[in-house]
């Protein structure tokens, strides 16, 4: 049977173009892949090919032609054997009837989808837990989270530089590689773009990494790992591909290590659907939010502190604890003004909390511990209540996570604010060196209280 | 051992052709041993014909990039693989996806952004998956499978298997920084991974001589320790050869293995490259004298095989195509509930 050629589009913004030059006649006998004409567009020229073998029956646009629209019937091939008649009757090499649908009118999606979902909150009992505890330093609750989960499943397995032999650049992996051998605690050299692809690789290969980046500031040298392959692959495969995987290390400023090696990479993980991103405070949340990632089935950036690793707490003993992802924790409780903080600020939260209580405002304190999915319905209960937001973050305040809570709550919550919600971040400048100015750019206690005082428009 | 496998939802297999056992025998070169390479060309060659017409025709968008000339690469190295053995690339990865045995009619539907696609529409060209074929994509950032496909091979390694891991590298990959992170990690902990670099001369428009220190690519993982050698990236025969030696040695223990095919686009870098950096004569000379296709026909049709045979090959293949792309065509665009999907698993 014989079909049309269809004038080609060289883009899927082209419209019509000029049919510049026949290398075929009518009579020819062509091949699949045999360059029959060239097309022109103000952008490029481009050859035209046989897609079916046959003879070209008949041209229908001369060369030369200017402005010819994509999808007119430029000749029509006979089969080897069918006479030039046949031509008339030519159907379209492919439907051209049926055009390329036009993509769904936007109105069809949700007009303001949420930027970050909100984590349906669940009920949690991690406290029947605390009936028996012990004392225990971040780093220690960390190390026992992964030996925990490591006897519970082969598949889960430490990679990363100096987590082996060296016990860990922070002693967080300190004896993982006597327990578990060098099988499961992989030293890597240094080279994390590589090391994060490889482990993503095994995390598509069925296997469940635990990667500790030194501190986050070289994840950056991974990071298209982390969001290109680890964080899309789900939604690119149709769902097919999971990645289970955890990217885990310090966050964050330590002390005097200057700009590289002092950034908060919270708001930047939060910004990218497919992660799940957790930075917790005290040693029990650690833990218990630590063996909640590794058994997740999705990429999850685990942001610790440098500064916090030696902090201890009371964490519960049993193995059977677990902290859920996505769900706030109200730390102390409030009537006047709520203060949002993770990580290491939750500390600096509290204290101001106890000098606000000294000066007769009573602050509620939550902990995040989870930024995505981030626990808003937590926040939004507690402003309810207290009517003001103050949000802590180590980071800059420039697209942070005070600025999506202050966006979530204007949304969500708008009635019940009585002042406008005050973030207080880290100064918008690399971080210094010396140790005045160092202090200067970090968020400090004192810059809390006066952020609360101000929304409760008290002197 | 042309038996016909069923690729899942379509009813003509992309390939016939089911993969061999671990102890393959080498090459015969007798017409049973050659005649499913033809069809697995031929396969992929008509797809991506099929696929640059309706590219043409709008119902392709983005980027597409074909792998017309390159054909001999993946069935010789496919044919030298068993189940469980896995298979990585980069974004030029329809022709790897049909050689792994992936329902054409899926790879097409993608192609066309419809829900019967194989990401159901949510990947588009560059971004195809199969765990049942052991297929782990379909990767949009050059070399970025680089480093995956090594991971695959330290996960065999990690559950004590002989699989091993097929990464498809293209010669401009070869300059990216992390193919060299992999190299050092692969040859330093053994992994069974083989690095096919696809020499097909450009990346994008820059022609290896103008991008690489050093042309002899199959060279570059000497400092690593990895042996690496150069193959006809044309000749179907000798790439089938090549393969058999590397996996060979990949699943004795030894580590990576490299092997450089020197291999043709004949299109553009994508649909919208008129390919002005390189001559007409130059890939007119490769279609001539070089098509991996046309010397098997020839090859075939010597041993004394009736051409009506091929006939019928061709013949089957053309409808295979023609049944994918009208199922591209008439699968219906994803539902709009499908815009949040698939972004968490849920736990």
């Amino acid at each position: 049977m014989s079909v049309q050629i269809l004038m080609p589009a060289l883009s899927p913004t082209m419209t019509e173009g000029k049919l510049a030059t026949w290398m075929v006649k009518e009579g020819d006998t062509v091949s699949a892949g045999d360059v029959i004409a060239e097309i022109e567009t103000d952008k490029a020229t481009m050859e035209v090919e046989a897609v079916d073998e046959g003879v070209i029956g008949k041209i229908l646009v001369e060369a030369g032609t200017e402005n010819v629209a994509v999808n007119t019937p430029i000749a029509v091939l006979l089969e080897e054997g069918e006479d030039a008649s046949a031509a008339d009757a030519a159907p379209a090499a492919a439907p051209a009837a049926e055009p390329a649908p036009e993509p769904a009118p936007a109105a069809e999606a949700p007009a303001s989808a949420p930027a970050a979902p909100a984590a349906k909150a669940t009920a949690s009992d991690e406290d029947k837990y605390f009936d028996k505890v012990q004392t225990q330093t971040i780093r220690e609750a960390l190390r026992d989270a992964m030996a925990e989960e490591m006897r519970n499943d082969e598949r889960v397995f430490v990679m990363g530089e100096e987590v082996a032999e060296y016990q860990g650049a922070y002693k967080v992996t300190q004896g993982l590689l006597q327990e578990f051998g060098d099988k499961r605690v992989i030293d890597t050299p240094i080279t994390e773009h590589g090391f994060a692809g490889l482990a993503v690789g095994a995390a598509f290969g069925g296997l469940k990494p635990v990667v500790e980046f030194m501190t986050f500031n070289f994840a950056m040298q991974a990071i298209d790992h982390i969001i290109n392959s680890a964080a899309k692959t789900l939604y690119m495969s149709g769902g097919q591909m999971g990645c289970p995987i955890v990217f885990r290390g310090p966050n964050g400023a330590a002390a005097r290590v200057a700009a590289q090696h002092s950034q908060c990479f919270a708001s930047w993980y939060a910004h990218c659907p497919g992660l799940k991103v957790i930075a917790p405070y005290s040693a029990s949340d650690a833990k218990g939010l630590l063996k909640s990632a590794i058994r997740d089935p999705n990429p999850v950036i685990f942001l610790e502190n440098e500064v916090l690793y030696g902090q201890s707490f009371e964490v519960p003993e049993s193995e059977d604890f677990t902290v859920p992802i996505g769900k706030a924790k109200i730390v102390r409780e409030g009537t006047d003004v709520t203060i949002t903080a993770f990580s290491i600020m939750v500390g600096k939260a509290l204290q101001a909390a106890e000098k606000l209580a000294e000066e007769g405002i009573s602050a509620e304190v939550i902990d995040l511990r989870t930024l995505r999915p981030l626990d808003t319905e937590t926040i939004v209960t507690s402003l309810k209540k207290t009517n003001r937001l103050v949000t802590c973050e180590e980071g800059w305040a420039t697209c942070g996570i005070g600025s999506e809570i202050a966006a979530l709550m204007m949304e969500q919550a708008f009635d019940y604010l009585d002042a406008p919600v005050a973030r207080v971040a880290g100064a918008d400048v690399p971080m210094p060196y010396a140790a005045n100015l160092e202090a200067m750019a970090l968020p400090q206690a004192s810059n809390i209280v006066e952020a609360a005082k101000s929304v409760c428009y008290r002197a | 051992m042309a038996q016909a496998k069923s690729a899942a939802g379509g009813s003509r297999g992309a390939s016939t052709r089911t993969r061999k056992s671990r102890t393959s025998s080498p090459p015969k070169n007798n017409v049973a041993e050659l005649l499913p390479y033809y069809r697995d060309m031929l396969l992929i060659r008509r797809f991506e014909e099929k696929a640059g017409q309706m590219y043409g025709m709008g119902l392709i968008g983005g980027f597409c990039h074909l792998y017309i000339g390159q054909e001999a690469v993946v069935v010789g190295m496919q044919a030298a693989i068993g189940k469980g053995d896995k298979v990585i690339t980069s974004y030029r990865d329809h022709g790897h996806m049909l050689a792994c045995g992936m329902d054409p009619k899926g790879v097409m539907a993608e192609l066309t952004g419809r829900i019967g696609g194989l990401s159901k529409g949510k990947g588009g060209s560059m971004h195809m998956f199969s765990r049942e074929k052991d297929f782990y994509g379909g990767h949009g950032i050059v070399a970025a499978q680089v480093p995956i496909g090594t991971g695959l091979a330290f996960a065999n390694k990690y559950n004590g298997s002989q699989e091993v891991s097929l990464t498809y590298l293209g010669d401009g990959a070869l300059n990216q920084g992390q193919v060299y992170e992999s190299f050092n990690m692969a040859s330093l902990w053994k992994l069974p991974v083989i690095y096919i670099i696809e020499n097909n001369k450009y990346a994008m428009g820059t022609s290896v001589t103008r991008a690489a220190a050093g042309t002899s690519l199959f060279q570059r993982g000497a400092a690593y320790g990895i042996p690496g050698e150069e193959v006809d990236g044309m000749d179907v025969v000798a790439v089938h050869a090549a393969a058999e030696k590397a996996v060979k040695h990949c699943r004795s223990g030894k580590g990576p293995y490299i092997l450089e095919m020197k291999t043709y686009r004949y299109r553009g870098h994508s649909m919208s490259d008129p390919a002005k950096y390189r001559t007409k004569e130059e890939v007119n000379k490769m279609r001539q004298e070089h098509d991996p296709i046309d010397h098997l026909r020839a090859t075939l049709l010597e041993m004394g095989l009736d051409e009506d045979e091929l006939k019928g090959i061709d013949k089957e293949i053309k409808a295979i195509v023609t049944d994918a792309a009208d199922f591209a065509q008439s699968s219906p665009e994803p539902d709009p509930s499908e815009l949040y999907t698939d972004i968490l698993v849920e736990a």
